[in-house]
């Protein structure tokens, strides 16, 4: 079990907190002797720190600064020639370090391969679209969403955010509601940086009801002017229900059922 | 216009109507009122749908055009992200006046469930709307709705813009 946080007001937080259980890691099975894993666990073992199976996938840990050299062995000697998917995970909390995680498929034998590698904060990793151009939008995404560099990467532009954006969304440190930046991008780029004043913060919750505020709310039986200040309180305008159009139905309950049938 | 409508037995037969400028103006500009062929997400489908020819805009004369510079309404129908922010306002820019914006759904309105970082919390903070119009996403009887609302405030406004711009003061 995870340990116990108070959890008092934690939707009202913004940022990232633990709120859930995490789940155990998946079983990783030893790679066993006579199978194409065996085959490509030697051909990869020049770079290979550790390897394990799991899930039916292959996972190969190496070292960052040799990517470009092990991915290339693993698609010229082992037949990986598709790169399904590259991205990383943030640890910085608890590691201080990403993960990179690069998927691949050999199609002759329907097999999957996760290589993965760990950086620290601020280094670069080198770019593999020389062998998968696959990755070149992968690439991009990363460096978009955490801010990680990749060496000799063809054109290395933010793909999903905007160009002039500031701070990288996928860390988990990055506010869910956004930054200060974040938050006026769209007037600040529009109407210029004076017009926060005139526009005014963004409301985050749309269902609030504010119970002095008279222009967007009424109060039944307590009607006030439009824009009425009622700090002090409102008086009370009893409905008036006419005896032909409207009926009141609290008023006369019908009938009563004092026994069961 | 029909309450002004003249007896034409007791005007010697000739066909007049009186009426004023501000009524005949308005109602040209209410019977066709064309929207921008603009579409943010889902709810651009039910967009799509009410333009076709089950539900049928064109009957109201309403005509989804393809340009801004012919459009007259604005529909906002989806998710307004704020990498495209900027754009929605080029095109609300781009439209002659008079032009009136109806925000369609939950996203447009206020972000709805997209309570992040980039989503734009509601598209008044960039264009000045209309017709707010709940739903998620709202049926293409609702977007008729909406349609036949803007009508009516078209038809209680001004002709004259400049008196008009008191929804615009904010924004502009």
């Amino acid at each position: 079990m995870r340990k116990y946080t108070p959890k008092d007001n934690v939707q009202a937080k913004s940022y990232y907190t633990d709120r859930y259980w995490v789940a155990p890691r998946v079983p990783r099975a030893a790679v066993e002797e006579g199978t194409h894993f065996a085959d490509v666990v030697k051909t990869m073992a020049h770079f290979a720190k550790e390897s394990y199976i799991e899930i039916g996938t292959l996972v190969i840990h190496i070292d960052a600064k040799e990517n470009f050299e092990a991915i290339k062995t693993l698609k010229e000697q082992c037949g990986y020639t598709q790169c399904s998917e590259q991205s990383a995970v943030d640890y910085l909390a608890q590691d201080g370090e990403f993960e990179l995680f690069y998927q691949f498929l050999n199609v002759n034998e329907a097999k999957r391969v996760r290589i993965v590698c760990r950086i620290k904060q601020g280094e670069a990793i080198e770019s593999i679209v020389p062998l998968f151009n696959s990755a070149n939008f992968a690439e991009r995404e990363m460096f978009d969403m955490f801010g990680i560099k990749v060496n000799n990467h063809p054109f290395l532009k933010r793909i999903i955010m905007p160009d002039d954006w500031e701070g990288h969304p996928l860390l988990k440190t990055y506010p869910l509601h956004g930054d200060e930046f974040a938050s006026w991008y769209e007037v600040d780029k529009i109407f210029g940086k004076e017009y926060r004043d005139i526009i005014g913060p963004e409301n985050r919750d749309p269902a609030r009801i504010d119970r002095y505020d008279t222009k967007r709310f009424s109060r039944v039986g307590y009607e006030v002017p439009f824009g009425a200040d009622i700090s002090e309180g409102e008086k009370e305008q009893p409905i008036e229900y006419s005896e032909t159009l409207l009926v009141d139905y609290n008023k006369d309950s019908g009938k009563q059922l004092d026994h069961r049938k | 216009m029909a309450q002004h409508q003249v007896n034409y037995a007791s005007a010697a037969g000739l066909p007049i109507a009186l009426t004023t400028v501000d009524h005949l103006v308005n109602w040209g500009r209410s019977n066709s009122l064309w929207p921008l062929t603009y579409g943010l997400a889902c709810c651009a489908i039910e967009m799509m749908a009410s333009g076709a020819s089950r539900y049928d805009f064109d009957r109201m004369g309403t005509i989804f055009r393809a340009s801004p510079r012919q459009a007259d309404v604005m529909i906002l129908a989806g998710t307004l992200s704020k990498k495209h922010a900027e754009f929605a306002r080029r095109l609300y820019d781009q439209m002659t006046e008079p032009k009136w914006v109806i925000s369609m759904g939950s996203c447009a309105n206020t972000g709805g469930m997209f309570n992040t970082y980039a989503t734009v919390q509601g598209v008044d903070r960039i264009v000045p709307v209309d017709i707010y119009l709940p739903g998620c996403a709202p049926r293409p009887e609702t977007l008729q709705y909406a349609m036949m609302m803007l009508q009516k405030k078209i038809r209680r406004e001004s002709a004259n813009m400049k008196k008009n711009t008191k929804q615009n003061l904010r924004l502009v």
